[in-house]
């Protein structure tokens, strides 16, 4: 029997990694939950809030983009506007060999992951370290992110110390204190010996060209103190409009992602080091990524880009859970990433239609998102598109028989009498698919169709 | 999820959706529909042209097919009494789901003329009759899943007010309750790895609470989860929420 991508990739999926999944994703899901009740009276209004100031934004991009170019420039930024990746690759290796630079420390940003820059560098020459320590492994591992917050999430302590010790970072130890320790050593020579230093931004406000970046690891400031170069890759829907709106956003964030009031470190960035000031990098450039974007905002599916790359909607997704990020294909995974990468593959969409597919539609994700996407709604108008381009659907009976079958109403009564066969027939005969998927793992009860009408027939006589 | 206002039921009279599940497999669930309604008072009406909502189709993203059956069930389903449907999951493709298929389609006011008037069968008792505690007897501890349908509706709540206010019923809490069972439509059957392990963790957090009957407001993941349980070879006992309004009824000497 065929099976979707997902689908077969649950059922190789190995139970330590589901666990490491499952137990990751539920205790920050349940911290989450406790967390918003306890501290706001009504956190669904503050969503609905959230969602409607990142709604105005992305609705009003052409006016805010330029706006935060020019307040950029205005406190000694440079901006520059990639429409690809391949672009955006090409600005940030342009600056560097501008600069004779050959080493860039990186904050996490889903962004390059998005445009493969580090693969791109380093085929020009360029290291290129991750900082943030999840990525760092993911790195040495030669290995994928499978979450857009936790990228190690299918990873456990045991799996982190032996990569730590084939990669020459010490002899086996799967202390976390050991190892971040570790970690820390080898990079803290790395920044003091880093060229440039490499951030995304969580937002970019644009009345007065500000970026908010957050970590909890303080990597990013790292980066920003010990380089006299700063690269911020930023997707243009990551402006606000106002100052003010920081307030909230930031109180949901942390919340959102990692059941923190706030996390460890929030930079609020407004140009490079101005004249007085002791540290900080001399140049600082905002580069702004499209990369697709501008299709999904001219799309049906435009809400999605007011996403704040939370993960909570994948912390609470019972597929996810299952099937781990990996299971996606894509940079971004679960709920928001079965909707968001189709829409970036472009061209190549009908490659990633499956992902839409890859939930039971519980709607749990639209319960928990911070800016309030409807994320099934989305779901399945890309189930919608799919079908009308061509996308095709393994295991499932088409549609177009069954709906005329359910429109003519004396043809579903014979097919009510009829289904009596499935109780008498070897199932092994019948010949769909879909039957045996059920049957494969659960019983399928008696049937009893028109029962229900001879009764309320009997009943008037 | 509600995305339309609904008008308040007026007279005495109403329609049943059946489902096209009660139609094949819970025949039992659609006569209890029919009892319970009746013992408020309600005249019952069954437009015998119905067949299904049209979710199947929609879920699967066949919208140009979900539009057909939808059409039907419009043309069925005329006039201005409230549509009674004992599915959260139905009830909320004619009042949520539908409207997203119509919304580049000229028909759209007709469809939002019947999501107007279509309710979930306890929200409908609860909200739409104001009716909250119900009468006789249930001597049983029920697990009640709260189905995915639920989220953003009244439906849940209002079956479990209904079930807690029955002497003798014990509602016991579990694990997990929010989480879906796994049962998804088509996505039981296209994704039936994942759709299982879905199932059988929220089989293993039911059975730990130790209940007597699993209750739910959809025989879709009755369907689902009793499916799994029996295959496993230890069925579980469950039934419509409507069944055991239905059978307290009948222990109380009332039906
Ligand atoms: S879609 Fe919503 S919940 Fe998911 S990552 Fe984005 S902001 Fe967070």
């Amino acid at each position: 029997m065929k099976f979707q991508p997902i689908d077969q990739f649950a059922t190789t999926l190995a139970p330590e990694k589901r666990q490491s999944v499952y137990g990751g994703t539920k205790a920050t899901h349940e911290k989450r939950t406790k967390l918003l009740a306890a501290q706001f009276a009504e956190p669904d209004h503050l969503r609905r809030l959230a969602g409607e100031i990142k709604q105005h934004a992305i609705e009003n991009l052409d006016t805010l983009l330029p706006l935060a170019e020019e307040r950029l420039k205005a406190g000694g930024a440079q901006v520059h506007w990639a429409v690809d990746a391949e672009a955006a690759r090409r600005q940030v290796l342009a600056i560097l060999q501008r600069r004779g630079a050959t080493r860039l420390v990186k904050a996490k940003t889903m962004v390059s992951e998005e445009i493969e820059l580090a693969p791109f560098l380093e085929s020009h020459g360029i290291e290129c370290l991750e900082t943030d320590l999840g990525e760092f492994i993911i790195q040495i591992d030669h290995d994928h992110p499978s979450h857009i917050v936790r990228p190690i999430i299918h990873k456990n302590r045991r799996e982190i110390a032996v990569s730590f010790e084939k990669n020459g970072l010490g002899a086996y130890n799967d202390e976390p204190e050991v190892i971040t320790r570790r970690a820390r050593e080898f990079m803290r020579k790395k920044y003091l010996a880093a060229d440039v230093g490499m951030t995304g931004a969580n937002f970019v406000v644009a009345e007065s060209g500000r970026l908010v970046v957050v970590t909890n690891e303080g990597n990013s400031r790292f980066s920003l103190a010990a380089t006299k170069c700063h690269i911020a890759l930023v997707g243009i829907e990551k402006i606000v409009p106002r100052d003010r709106d920081l307030a909230l956003f930031l109180n949901l964030l942390a919340r959102s992602a990692t059941a923190q009031q706030l996390t460890v470190y929030t930079e609020f960035i407004q140009g490079p080091k101005a004249a007085g000031q002791p540290d900080g990098p001399e140049e600082m450039h905002v580069i702004f990524v499209d990369n697709g974007r501008t299709e999904v905002l001219a799309s049906e599916c435009r809400e999605i880009l007011r996403c704040i790359r939370c993960g909570a909607c994948m912390n609470v997704c019972p597929v996810y859970r299952q099937v781990s990020g990996h299971a996606y294909r894509s940079v971004y995974p679960g709920p928001v990433g079965a909707v968001l990468s189709p829409l970036l593959a472009g061209e190549h969409f009908l490659d990633k239609a499956d992902l839409p597919k890859a939930s039971s539609l519980c709607g749990a994700c639209n319960e928990v998102c911070p800016v309030n996407i409807p994320i099934s709604d989305l779901l399945l108008r890309l189930r919608d598109k799919g079908k009308r381009e061509g996308a095709p659907s393994p295991g499932l009976p088409p549609m177009g028989p069954w709906a005329l079958l359910a429109s003519q109403p004396l043809v579903w009564k014979a097919a009510l009498f009829c289904g009596r066969m499935l109780d008498h027939v070897p199932g092994a005969l019948i010949p769909v698919p879909a039957f045996h998927a059920w049957t494969g793992c659960r019983t399928l009860p008696k049937w009893r169709g028109g029962e229900f009408r001879k009764w309320l027939r009997v009943r008037k006589k | 999820m509600m995305t339309i206002e609904r008008k308040p039921p007026l007279g005495k009279k109403v329609q049943l959706m059946a489902t096209c599940l009660c139609d094949a497999f819970y025949d039992d669930a659609a006569v209890a529909t029919v009892q319970v309604l009746e013992h408020l008072g309600l005249t019952v009406e069954f437009p015998q042209a119905q067949t299904c909502c049209g979710q199947p189709a929609f879920n699967a993203g066949d919208w140009a097919a979900s539009r057909r059956v939808a059409r039907h069930m419009v043309r069925t389903f005329k006039g201005e009494l409230p549509v009674i449907v004992p599915s959260s999951s139905c009830a909320a493709m004619v009042f949520h789901g539908s409207l997203l298929a119509f919304e580049h389609e000229p028909d759209l006011p007709a469809v939002e003329q019947l999501a107007r008037r279509t309710w979930e069968l306890a929200d409908f008792i609860v909200h739409g009759l104001g009716v909250t505690t119900w009468p006789g007897r249930f001597d049983a501890a029920i697990a009640f899943h709260r189905s995915c349908h639920t989220r953003g509706s009244n439906s849940a709540e209002a079956a479990a007010t209904l079930m807690r206010s029955i002497p003798g019923v014990n509602l016991v809490e579990f694990g997990e309750a929010e989480q879906c069972c796994g049962f998804g439509g088509t996505f039981s059957v296209s994704f039936p790895h994942i759709s299982e392990a879905m199932g059988r963790l929220k089989l293993q957090h039911l059975r730990a609470a130790q209940p007597q009957v699993l209750v739910g407001v959809d025989t879709s993941c009755l369907m689902h989860l009793s499916g799994l349980a029996e295959k496993e070879g230890q069925p579980v006992k469950h039934l419509h929420v409507v069944q055991v309004l239905r059978d307290a009824l009948k222990n109380g000497g009332l039906l």
